[in-house]
């Protein structure tokens, strides 16, 4: 079953765009949340992941801070 | 074993691994992030053949060129130990432990932390080290940049259009960074200079709400719900624990990229070599390759 997967991120910082980049590369849909023009969003991720640095991912409700390549893969079940 | 353990993926180390997987060395290369510094630069204009990129767009460029060639990479692993002993070079990583022939230090360099009471608790808390990734989200907060140099300038630009206050702590007596951005800074309406003044703590419950700053004795508190730490870098030369380096823990190396340790070279900004920028790194982790295969070509082991 598809995952639903969400990226809270900034256009400028460089894990979010590799984030995003490893999901296309592995023909994943993702909903991608501008946090910058955003601020209610940028809100739900600080709630969310009691934080402040981007990129969160929030793959069914578990959330993963920064881009933690090893987790996204093993809860994706992708090969790495 | 190995020929050749390159440690970092930043452009001196992936272009050491390019041009030690074109001499058909067996290599590893084990690395904490790929791209290094270069992936969290801004616009980058000075990287000949490219007129203009984005730091995250060469850093990219970076990391396919290298997985063009089928070298094996160990990524979000830390080098703690780098040894020779015998003719064999020993690497201790937070994972693991390999063998080679030479290795290459690349490990770069790394934000400078303050060391007070609460930095620790609040990182990505309200602190942060990369003002062109947090910096959106504190959006009409009021924040504190700490510095006076090139970053901490080139921060606090950044901030004056998005939050509501900016104040800059320095100790210095004076900024320091380039007159031009000094000038914006003066002409913004939204900042407050603190020179000659110290960071004593961070406090908040969840996140940051307030900073202890101190000036010839005396300590105040500033409200504000960001921090944007831009102290200068240090050098990741701790695992070269038996190599020589200068006072400021800059790994020394000659014109070949050697270390005062047979068989172990250095490249990039982990080391003394003067000027750090990315076209000077990824040129000196070519010489470190190359110096390595000369290495292992001129000894039999």
């Amino acid at each position: 079953m598809d995952k639903k997967i969400r990226i809270y991120s900034t256009p400028t910082c460089p894990y979010c765009i590799r984030a995003k980049q490893y999901l296309k590369d592995n023909n994943i849909a993702f909903e991608d949340i501008d946090v910058s023009s955003n601020e209610q969003a940028g809100e739900e991720m600080i709630e969310k992941s009691g934080q402040m640095g981007v990129p969160v991912l929030d793959i069914d409700g578990q959330i993963i801070v920064g881009f933690d390549k090893a987790r996204i893969a093993r809860i994706l079940g992708l090969s790495g | 074993m190995y020929d050749l353990i390159i440690i970092g993926a930043g452009p001196a180390g992936i272009t050491a691994s390019v041009y030690a997987a074109r001499k058909r060395m067996n290599i590893l290369v084990i690395a904490g992030d790929i791209g290094g510094q270069a992936a969290w630069s801004g616009d980058i204009e000075n990287y000949t053949g490219y007129q203009f990129v984005t730091g995250p767009d060469l850093a990219a460029k970076f990391e396919e060129h290298m997985r063009r060639y089928r070298i094996e990479v160990k990524e979000s692993e830390f080098a703690r130990e780098v040894k020779r002993s015998g003719n064999i070079v020993t690497v201790k990583s937070d994972k693991g432990e390999y063998q080679a022939r030479s290795a290459i230090i690349a490990s770069g360099k790394r934000s400078r932390e303050l060391n007070v009471p609460g930095e620790k608790e609040f990182k990505n808390k309200g602190l942060t080290y990369c003002a062109t990734c947090d910096g959106p989200l504190f959006s009409g907060k009021d924040v504190a940049v700490i510095g006076g140099g090139n970053s901490a300038l080139d921060a606090a630009l950044q901030l004056i259009n998005i939050a509501s206050k900016v104040y800059i702590v320095n100790t210095a007596a004076g900024l320091t960074g380039d007159e031009v951005m000094q000038e914006k800074i003066r002409n913004a309406g939204n900042v407050s200079i603190f020179n000659k003044t110290s960071v004593t703590g961070i406090f908040g419950e969840k996140m940051v709400s307030s900073l202890e700053i101190a000036s010839q004795g005396q300590s105040r508190r500033l409200a504000v719900q960001g921090i944007f730490v831009e102290i200068g870098l240090i050098p990741n030369s701790e695992c070269a624990s038996g190599v020589e380096k200068n006072e400021r823990g800059e790994i020394k190396v000659n014109s070949r990229n050697e270390t005062s340790v047979e068989g172990i070279f250095a490249a990039g900004d982990v080391t003394d070599v003067p000027e750090k920028q990315i076209i000077i790194a990824a040129g000196e982790g070519a010489k470190a390759a190359l110096s390595a295969f000369r290495y292992l070509a001129q000894h039999n082991f």
